[in-house]
């Protein structure tokens, strides 16, 4: 086996390994499955549960990724109107950065308060979450164009759109790619978060609601599987916005 | 000079941070013209550069250029010591960018760009990056983008300084081959004597702190220059001319 091969097979193997492990451990110490279930009987409640679990993970997934597009929108929007006027990024930047230290469990409550319907209340703290690395890395490349290049445009005479679409877009691309990265993990974390503060109240329930249910029920297994479901849109949401950052921007970047 | 294309008068230059880089420095240069400013480093050749493309306003004194006689239009062209070309595009849309910034499209500025190309051997570079070309490369695309809007004035701030010798004497032939071709004013920063002799009909030796013209000689060699120039005793000659001015400016500054 060459070199390269065996890179590429390393965290497969690895993976494979652990569940290999944690599936001996788990039949030979013959640990109750209420204390930690083995990965086969996981992926058999993950099966026997499909139908709620998908219908949960669909919902998690439809906060996830509209907060995101709402926090794209909105930090590319925050950082443009920054980028463009400096006295308002001086007054509203602390705010912004409030808003993101403060964590999203602590702010949900008080969300939930205000905001009468749960899946606005939801995307409100999934996108306060989300927001900050788009708009921060985004402001950041918006002035960072080279001074070369600005005075190339100046001495062609060049208009405020062309200059926008011409030479700021391409610059801070690779900011709002590297921040878009970050915050759709973030949105993952802040959709579940939320939701788990919120509890399991209404119809329209998600992963987290699964969760809680199946932590009062002592329903091990089924905690697992939707952990399990969780972890895997994670590493999917990252792949997705690695994959889409190397289309845009390997040929020069 | 009646019929200069551009002309400094006394100009004073001072910078917010108190340093003055040009005192009461005055040229004019004609229509077609290829002028060299030799000078030791911090003698303000680039401010003088800066000043022509109006990418910079002057303390005190007059300019008169393209660049400030007619705001609207993009007659002043600007090779920078870097290729300051754009990262993202390929060489083609590089060249491209000066006539795409005057509303030119990419069909009608097809065939200019790919001449250009041809003229400065990058036609096999088409639709490379900048980043997959040598430093020779990415100065040749300069050059190009610098030239295809058919500009009336060609600023160039020392462009082959951190190329090696045998890059910069091509570059040199080529430079002075397109400007035959198509003349334009060239004013030429570098602070090599032996370029600055190579190239011009004139050159301009500036001295440092504060920045001022201390000589101006005059080359009268004909075109085209072939490399045999470089090993006549005439060429000797100037260049002892220049160097022996330019230690005159340097020991004036010391002073």
């Amino acid at each position: 086996m060459s070199c390269r091969a065996f890179d590429r097979m390393l965290p497969g193997a690895a993976l494979i390994g652990f569940m290999i492990g944690w599936e001996v451990l788990v039949r030979l110490a013959q640990i109750p499955h209420y204390t930690l279930p083995a990965p086969s009987l996981i992926a058999q409640t993950l099966w026997t549960h499909a139908g709620s679990l998908a219908g949960s993970w669909w919902f998690t997934l439809k906060v996830t990724f509209s907060a995101l597009i709402l926090a794209m929108a909105g930090g590319v929007l925050l950082a443009s109107v920054f980028a463009l006027w400096r006295p308002l990024e001086r007054a509203f930047f602390p705010l912004a950065v409030m808003l993101q230290v403060t964590p999203v469990v602590a702010v949900a409550p008080l969300i939930l308060i205000y905001v009468d319907s749960t899946t606005v209340a939801l995307l409100l703290c999934t996108w306060v979450a989300a927001f900050f690395p788009i708009l921060s890395n985004t402001l950041i490349g918006l002035r960072a164009t080279d001074a070369g290049h600005r005075d190339l445009f100046h001495l062609y005479r060049a208009t405020p759109w062309q200059r926008l679409r011409l030479l700021l877009v391409p610059t801070a691309l690779p900011y709002f790619v590297a921040g878009l990265k970050i915050s759709g993990g973030l949105s993952l974390i802040g959709a579940v978060t939320a939701e788990m503060v919120a509890g399991a109240a209404g119809r329209e329930t998600g992963l987290a609601s699964r969760i809680l249910e199946a932590s009062f029920r002592t329903e091990t297994p089924k905690m697992f599987a939707a952990l399990a479901l969780l972890a895997f849109t994670g590493v999917a949401i990252f792949w997705l916005f690695d994959r889409l950052s190397r289309a845009l921007l390997h040929h020069w970047h | 000079m009646p019929d200069a294309l551009i002309s400094l008068t006394a100009i004073d230059k001072i910078f917010a941070s108190g340093i003055r880089a040009l005192q009461s420095v005055s040229m004019s240069i004609a229509p077609g013209e290829f002028v060299s400013l030799l000078g030791p480093s911090g003698c303000g050749k680039s401010t003088v550069l800066r000043l022509v493309a109006g990418l910079d306003a002057p303390t005190a004194g007059r300019i008169e250029a393209p660049a400030w006689r007619d705001p609207a239009h993009a007659l002043t062209a600007f090779v920078f010591q870097d290729a300051t070309l754009l990262p993202w595009a390929d060489v083609f849309d590089n060249v491209w960018l000066p006539l795409r910034l005057a509303g030119v499209s990419r069909q009608q500025a097809a065939s200019r760009v790919e001449a250009l190309l041809a003229q400065m051997g990058l036609t096999e570079f088409a639709h490379a990056r900048p980043a997959a070309l040598s430093g020779g490369m990415r100065m040749r695309v300069a050059i190009a983008r610098a030239r295809v809007a058919d500009p009336e004035v060609l600023l160039m701030d020392e462009p082959f300084a951190a190329l090696d010798e045998i890059t910069r004497q091509r570059l040199n032939a080529d430079l002075l081959a397109g400007w035959q071709a198509a003349p334009m004013a060239v004013m030429f920063v570098t602070h090599s004597v032996f370029e600055a002799a190579f190239l011009s009909q004139r050159v301009i030796v500036m001295g440092a702190r504060p920045g001022r013209v201390v000589d101006t000689v005059t080359i009268d060699e004909p075109y085209p220059r072939s490399s045999a120039f470089r090993t006549s005793p005439k060429y000797a000659d100037i260049c002892r001319h220049l160097s022996s001015a330019l230690e005159a400016a340097m020991a004036g500054s010391a002073a």
